[in-house]
């Protein structure tokens, strides 16, 4: 008895409430669309809109800011002046080591057998004779292209068996007069250049970035221009693979060592 | 491109293992561990938490006196290439972030430790337990992380690590012979650390693919039985799991051949 008397009484209840609503809204309802709803429109789309461009200048402009730090070489180091007087342009200083490793940066001892004593006037070969030379240091330089320690990269494989130009990967450096700032990822520790400073992420030339996506677009492309040319290349590639995708029986694409990725493994770039 | 059984220029890393000559001095796990980085703890007295990328099992024929006899297994990474040699290896099968690669071009398996993110199911794959998880970000003793090697990077906490077939000596051979204009190494050039640290000579390293090398002649592999040794004094850990290891072992004594799987009566008459 009593159950029955308990689910009866929300019942009752509840037609009264939907009434009482009605009731109430009614009069109210037909004033406030024409104002309310265009007002309050209005002042969303602008609060989406400031919001939006603030949050776009934070990411954009701020962040980058705070994230990089700037610092400066030790030394202004004129590239152009060197290249001019090194006999065999950039392998003059940076040049392989007979077991097939790269030099990168010289060390002092290599600087000193032209800068033992200051040859010229420019105040900052004063300072890196006096600092560094007569104290027999070696000078902190901030190395702009420096990969973390899980990489590992043959300049031999590229320079002597792919005959790349330095430039393709480092830029035109060679040309620079002095050094430019090196921007620090405070969180990471690697130089900018690494992670490109386009924050969209387009790149204009090679060099621009040095991420691992940048190796493998490179690679790809060279995947194809093997076999094929012009800039047909990668459309062909794609319908090749797509083809090969739909028909694996009709046409193979040539695969890569390994067998997760069907790229080249992960050992060759890595360590 | 057909990849059935290694060749097409493709090599076959692999070691052969003499029983018969080691001693059990623990040379390799030394060297291993000096060469390739690896993390130890002040205490390392649970083995169940030590990282050794080889390690040397002491085997005992289970007979008292005077038959008792003891055999000492050195346990690298077994470099499976999996059943038909496909690479499907037990671990980089069930790899769900491509941390863990088989490279059809040297037939080593790699761990990329960047990739890794710890779910530490190649470890439950893997049947010879060569594979070890960080439990702890290593903590050299002072001043020994100055000695540390440079070619191979330092794992962190909470990654999976094994035996890479001191992968690195590879990368800088491969570097020499690019600056020398080759792409073929010879025998002597690529080598693990356990090979040449072995006083007794009992570890030889080659390429399994090259009928000149050692390892080739030493074990005959059977290219139909997916590598299956034709010297009845060689054999493999775990046969008959068809994971295709290319770590041979040798042995003139009928009891350390018949331990290398758990065979049943009628089969170990076989061996």
């Amino acid at each position: 008895m009593s159950a029955s008397e308990e689910q009866n009484s929300p019942e009752a209840e509840a037609p009264d409430e939907e009434e009482m609503d009605v009731e109430t809204s009614e009069p109210i309802e037909p004033l406030k669309p024409e104002e309310g709803k265009n007002g309050a429109g209005a002042t969303i789309f602008l609060f989406f809109i400031l919001g939006f461009a603030a949050s776009l200048i934070v990411g954009w402009v701020v962040f980058p800011k705070l994230l990089y730090s700037k610092k400066i070489q030790p030394i202004n180091f004129n590239h152009a002046l060197h290249v001019a007087e090194a006999a065999e342009g950039c392998e003059s200083c940076h040049y392989f080591r007979e077991d097939g490793s790269f030099s990168g940066v010289p060390t002092i001892s290599h600087c000193i057998e032209c800068h033992e004593n200051v040859n010229g006037e420019d105040p900052e070969e004063k300072k890196f004779v006096r600092e560094y030379v007569e104290a027999g240091k070696e000078v902190p330089w901030l190395i702009y292209a420096k990969q973390p320690a899980s990489v590992f990269f043959s300049h031999a494989a590229h320079v002597i068996t792919a005959k790349m130009e330095c430039v393709a990967c480092h830029g035109p450096i060679g040309e620079s007069t002095e050094t430019r700032i090196y921007e620090e990822n405070r969180l990471t520790g690697y130089s900018r250049d690494i992670w490109g400073k386009n924050i969209s992420g387009i790149k204009q030339h090679s060099w621009e970035r040095m991420k691992m996506d940048d190796c493998a677009d490179c690679h790809m492309q060279k995947a194809t221009s093997e076999k094929e040319s012009g800039v047909q290349q990668s459309l062909t590639r794609q319908l090749r693979e797509m083809v090969s995708v739909a028909f694996p029986n009709v046409m193979e694409v040539k695969k890569g060592s390994s067998v997760q990725t069907e790229k080249d493994a992960c050992f060759v770039c890595h360590k | 491109m057909k990849q059935t059984q290694g060749n097409n220029g493709n090599k076959k890393f692999g070691m052969v293992i003499n029983l018969d000559l080691c001693t059990g001095c623990g040379s390799c796990m030394v060297a291993c561990m000096a060469e390739n980085n690896v993390p130890f703890k002040e205490d390392e007295t649970d083995k169940l938490d030590s990282i050794t990328w080889m390690r040397v099992y002491k085997l005992k024929n289970g007979k008292s006196w005077p038959n008792a006899d003891i055999c000492y297994l050195p346990r690298p990474c077994m470099h499976c290439g999996g059943h038909g040699d496909h690479g499907h290896s037990p671990c980089v099968s069930v790899c769900p972030a491509v941390a863990t690669d088989y490279s059809m071009a040297t037939g080593i398996v790699s761990q990329i430790y960047t990739r890794c993110f710890g779910c530490r199911y190649c470890m439950a794959a893997c049947p010879y337990h060569v594979r070890y998880f960080n439990w702890w970000d290593p903590v050299w003793p002072e001043g020994m992380e100055r000695f540390l090697n440079p070619d191979v990077s330092v794992r962190m906490r909470g990654v999976v690590e094994k035996c890479s077939f001191c992968f690195h000596r590879y990368q800088l051979a491969m570097n020499k012979a690019f600056l020398e204009g080759r792409r073929v190494l010879e025998e002597d050039e690529y080598q693990s650390a356990c090979t040449q640290a072995c006083p007794a000579g009992a570890i030889t390293f080659g390429d399994l693919n090259n009928p000149e090398h050692a390892v080739h002649q030493l074990v005959q592999p059977d290219p139909k039985h997916a590598g299956r040794p034709r010297n009845p004094k060689a054999f493999r850990l775990l046969e008959r799991l068809e994971t295709n290891p290319k770590v041979y072992y040798v042995s003139s004594r009928k009891w350390v051949r018949q331990s290398g799987d758990n065979y049943l009566k009628k089969e170990k008459q076989k061996i």
